[in-house]
């Protein structure tokens, strides 16, 4: 018997008043994966998000955690769940130890069985020595660690993380990240996180993209880029210059395909020996001239798997949601 | 990609830390009890906080209360007591009223950004998370009451050791009671400064009508009517009778057990109305 997915959403809709936030959202996730769902802000991500840490009342769909029915037996789900919340949930006046303890307490856990695993979870995280500190004085980054840590106490089956990182630095990132590898396979935990860093989203086994309430892709972020075929050429125009019109001159002359958006085109560069690109890429300089400030060749991005699945760029796809 | 490496899942992850860890039965006791003893060791850690909740009644007490001295004669008022005695319960009274908001204020910001979403998420009873929020403001309360009650034989103002039995009980049930109307009030409230102006035009006409300031028999009619309605003036009256025993003040009151019974049915009313917003506010809205 297969056991059930760590989590199976089906036809998740969602709205507040007449906004509809989440619109027919259906994903599972099996067991032990790092699943990332990738969105800008307004995509409906924090919803998701609210529904699986139950703390948004179902409104329409299937939700099971583990085989558990979020809906009929949300104790039973929250037992499952460990949770990062986006915004630090740490009561700074009170020590790492004191933090943990209470949370432990939350779990129903306590005494000695309690102490061991707070004592396992901060030589994993390399806290044992800040215990006693107060969480106050302890870096942005060090918090994150103790709130992870803090998440585990009750070994959850899943781990859901809320935009993890956003706010570090590219270093901090990556240890946390590492952490968070060690932990999917030292504890077995299955981790869902939501993210709008690209960053971020490639360290995840799998991925779904969610634009506007919907899901628009969901694959390995290497299958995601592989989509969207062999390497693109991007090219950034001068200030002042005419979008549409330098896209249909090159789209004539080269008769490849060629995406917009104001300022930027991308090209299609398929399949070729390195010698053939460098032709390609010559020829892609002639054309533009000096209408295009910057062309470069690069392999396909998550973003440029978000613009392809969307027709819109990520960044400012709250200004099209806005319009629309 | 979707497959799982063989060497992922070790035994601890499967087995679970209780024979209980995945009952259906939200967990009450250990939550309600951790997040009393958190509330407590929060207060004692913001030395401002305590000062806040006591020194300003003090300065109230003390400035009103001296400051009216002997130039007004209340109607109503005992004989042979100074005004700064006869306001000296309603400090207590105001005591455990700020302390209460002072208790609950965070609420606002712990829901949606800070502590209490871990709670929320927890396999932890809505009534739990009440109790426990609650009795941590009550406990404080109780323990700011108690300083200030040892400054009173330094007025004058005795009372029989066998009385502070009867006056704890009723600040604990007073505490409790403004505890919960606080939480009911900052539950569902989108900012701190909103709250705020509740507490301005409702919390403090509440104390400034319990008779605090001025004893009910010299108050016009529609005053003692709104007074009749207040629950805090059945809990000062409560104080009255272990305070200034045999007193003119008690002559038309409502007996003591009357007293304690509003009290009483006050409390329990909030808690209910405190686990109602509980689970009906899950937070905010993006």
């Amino acid at each position: 018997m297969t056991p059930p997915p760590a989590v199976s959403a089906q036809q998740l809709r969602f709205h507040y008043g007449k906004r509809c936030a989440l619109d027919g959202v259906s994903f599972d996730v099996p067991k032990g994966e790092i699943f990332g769902l990738l969105g800008p802000n307004g995509s409906g991500k924090t919803t998701l998000f609210k529904l699986l840490a139950t703390l948004h009342a179902m409104q329409e769909g299937k939700l099971e955690i583990a085989g558990t029915s979020a809906v009929r037996e949300s104790t039973v789900v929250r037992r499952k769940l460990g949770i990062v919340f986006q915004h630090p949930s740490l009561d700074v006046k009170l020590t790492v130890a004191e933090n943990l303890r209470h949370q432990g307490h939350l779990y129903g856990l306590s005494g000695s069985a309690l102490e061991q695993r707070m004592d396992e979870l901060l030589a994993t995280f390399r806290l044992t020595e800040r215990r006693d500190d107060y969480a106050e004085k302890l870096s942005g980054g060090l918090k994150r660690r103790v709130e992870v840590a803090k998440s585990l106490l009750h070994r959850p089956q899943v781990l859901l993380l809320d935009e993890p990182t956003t706010g570090f630095d590219p270093t901090a990132r990556r240890e946390f990240w590492d952490v968070m590898a060690l932990v999917n396979r030292q504890e077995g935990t299955t981790i869902l996180v939501t993210t709008h860093l690209m960053e971020e989203a490639e360290r995840c086994t799998r991925l779904a993209i969610l634009d506007q309430g919907q899901l628009v892709a969901e694959d390995s972020p290497a299958a995601l880029k592989a989509s969207l075929g062999g390497q693109a050429v991007s090219v950034t125009l001068s200030a002042g210059q005419e979008t549409e019109e330098l896209a249909m001159h090159v789209r004539s002359a080269l008769g490849v395909e060629v995406q917009t958006r104001p300022g930027h085109l991308r090209l299609d560069a398929g399949q070729h020996t390195p010698t053939e690109l460098g032709a390609f890429l010559a020829r892609v300089m002639e054309l533009c001239g000096d209408r295009a400030s910057s062309v470069t060749l690069a392999q396909p991005s998550l973003e440029d798997v978000f613009f392809a699945k969307t027709g819109h760029p990520f960044l400012i796809s709250d200004m099209y949601q806005e319009a629309a | 990609m979707t497959t799982e490496p063989k060497d992922q899942a070790t035994p601890q992850a499967i087995i679970p830390p209780h024979g209980d860890a995945l009952s259906d039965r939200p967990l009450f006791w250990l939550p309600a009890w951790s997040l009393l003893q958190r509330e407590v060791v929060r207060f004692l850690r913001q030395p401002t906080r305590v000062i806040g909740a006591l020194a300003s009644p003090i300065i109230f007490w003390v400035v009103i209360g001296s400051g009216v001295g002997m130039s007004i004669k209340l109607q109503g008022m005992p004989e042979g007591y100074s005004f700064l005695a006869y306001f000296f319960p309603g400090t207590l009274v105001l005591i455990v009223l700020f302390t209460s908001i002072f208790a609950t204020i965070s609420i606002m910001a712990d829901r949606s950004e800070g502590f209490l979403q871990a709670v929320l998420a927890a396999p932890v009873a809505r009534g739990a998370i009440v109790l426990g929020k609650v009795m941590g403001g009550t406990v404080l309360a109780l323990l700011q009451a108690c300083l200030f009650l040892a400054l009173a034989p330094m007025i004058g103002l005795t009372f029989p050791w066998s009385a502070l039995p009867g006056i704890l009980a009723v600040l604990f049930l007073l505490g409790l009671g403004l505890t919960a109307l606080g939480y009911v009030i900052a539950w569902p409230s989108e900012s701190v400064a909103g709250y705020q102006a509740i507490m301005n035009v409702m919390l403090m006409p509440l104390w400034m009508l319990s008779g605090a300031l001025f004893p009910y028999s010299g108050a016009f009619s529609w005053v003692q009517t709104v007074m009749l309605f207040n629950p805090l003036y059945y809990g000062l009256t409560a104080l009255h009778y272990f305070m200034f025993e045999d007193s003119i003040l008690l002559t038309d009151a409502p007996s003591l057990n009357f007293c304690v019974g509003v009290l009483t049915i006050f409390c329990a009313a909030m808690i209910a109305a405190g686990i109602g917003v509980t689970n009906k506010f899950h937070g905010r809205q993006p």
